[in-house]
């Protein structure tokens, strides 16, 4: 019991000391846009991305990453990538906003 | 039921992606099918989808008037369907509560005057997602139901009073225990607004627990799913289940990921109500063959001047 906690404060000072060297790359939700829309990362640099909303709640799906993100308001929702392949990755709100939610997308761009 | 005939024909049907496209004009295909009216007999009901009440838009400069239009068109079929189905978006969303309520209550008044007396709803994610299915619930009733009508058994399925597109396990297992008591071959027909399965999770053309139910329905070995959403028919199987998506009565969408955006198909003047349409389903006397006939509205009658909608 002692040992797994040791472990998972290991594991917690690990993370936490990842996060600290990484880029970040501030993202804000609002309806019916995310600021960038395009986000530019490159291959095999990890990037914390922090997601905030100015309005409402919304989603962060990145399907082809299998990644799904709730943004709730006065949360700061951090999500760390490491691009190991180049391409584009669209991601959209997945949660429901309005008329225009339709539209609220973007996309990462990993360069090699 | 166990008729040998009936259930390869229903087996070739599905073959051909489950469907049948009767030539001829609007309506041939309802003739066919009801011979007479006795309750053993054939029947057909109709889909109507994604009719966006209270949109305003160049995808469709008539959009005050497609509804109607669509009315008249379902009128003036030569036999009228036992039931019709609005598969969700009946209204276009809007932030306003009480605007909200209007767009419903003008809905109701416009297609109450289907000949079909019996209807059935179910909410979009316009209807629903922003309040949770309040309004809706207040003004059609429950977003989940189920009901038998000539020995077929229906499932009403909400995929969008959750925001996040999820049916939640307590639907889930509301489902199950509403189809348990069917043996395994009994005929089963699942509506519900967006496609069960992920057919573009990009678009959002997905339900997030959407395997979940699939696997549940997966035990009954005649399962149709009719849906809309997506603004035009597709048609897909997932093992024995086969999934059908109805054209919308606003504006169509692009094919799944076949452009960057799902931006609506832009309306052309040359072919107005173009892509917009209703759907027409035979149920044969098996009750195990479906036959689809979609019906378009490009080339229909432009509908009666709207009445004043201001004393809704
Ligand atoms: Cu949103």
């Amino acid at each position: 019991m002692r040992d797994a906690l040791w472990m998972m404060l290991a594991v917690t000072l690990a993370a936490a000391a990842a996060l600290a060297q990484d880029k970040v790359i501030a993202v804000t939700a609002e309806r019916f846009k995310f600021t960038p829309a395009v986000i530019e990362l490159k291959l095999g640099e990890p990037v914390v991305l922090e997601l905030t909303t100015l309005d409402r709640k919304h989603g962060f799906q990145i399907p082809d990453l299998k990644i799904d993100e709730s943004i709730e308001p006065g949360k700061v929702t951090r999500l760390r990538i490491v691009p190991d392949k180049a391409g584009t990755f669209p991601f959209h709100c997945d949660v429901f906003c309005g008329s225009g939610h339709e539209e609220m997308a973007g996309e990462i761009v990993v360069k090699p | 039921m166990n008729d040998p005939k009936g259930r390869r024909e229903f087996l070739q049907l599905l073959g051909l992606g489950g469907v049948v496209f009767a030539s001829g004009l609007a309506g041939a295909c309802s003739k066919i099918l009801r011979k007479s009216a006795g309750p053993e007999d054939d029947f057909f009901f109709v889909q109507l989808s994604d009719t966006h009440w209270g949109f305003k838009g160049p995808p469709n400069p008539e959009a005050a008037n497609t509804l109607r239009q669509a009315v008249q068109a379902v009128n003036a079929l030569p036999i009228q369907p036992d039931f019709v189905v609005f598969t969700g978006d009946l209204t276009h969303t809007t932030d306003d509560d009480a605007e909200r309520r209007k767009r419903m209550r003008e809905f109701k008044a416009i297609v109450a005057d289907l000949k079909t007396p019996v209807r059935r709803y179910m909410p979009g994610e316009h209807d629903a997602s922003l309040d949770q299915g309040k309004a809706f619930e207040e003004q059609f009733g429950a977003t989940r139901y189920s009901f038998d009508h000539k020995g077929i058994h229906f499932a009403v399925i909400d995929n969008v009073s959750d925001p996040q597109a999820a049916l939640g396990d307590k639907q889930l297992d509301w489902l199950h225990a509403d189809l348990k008591p069917l043996p395994a071959e009994a005929p089963i027909v699942v509506f519900t607004h967006r496609p069960l399965f992920d057919l573009a999770p990009q678009w959002d053309w997905a339900t997030k627990d959407g395997s979940k139910a699939i696997d549940l329905l997966q035990q009954w070995k005649n399962v149709t799913v009719f849906y809309g959403h997506i603004h035009q028919e597709h048609h897909f199987r997932t093992g024995a289940i086969a999934h059908h998506a109805a054209r919308s009565l606003i504006f169509p969408l692009p094919a799944p990921l076949s452009q960057p955006k799902r931006a609506p198909v832009p309306w052309d003047p040359m072919h107005p109500r173009r892509g917009l349409g209703f759907r027409e389903i035979g149920v044969d006397e098996s009750r195990l063959v479906l036959t689809l006939k979609e019906d378009s509205l490009e080339g229909a009658p432009t509908a009666q001047p709207a009445a004043a909608i201001g004393s809704f």
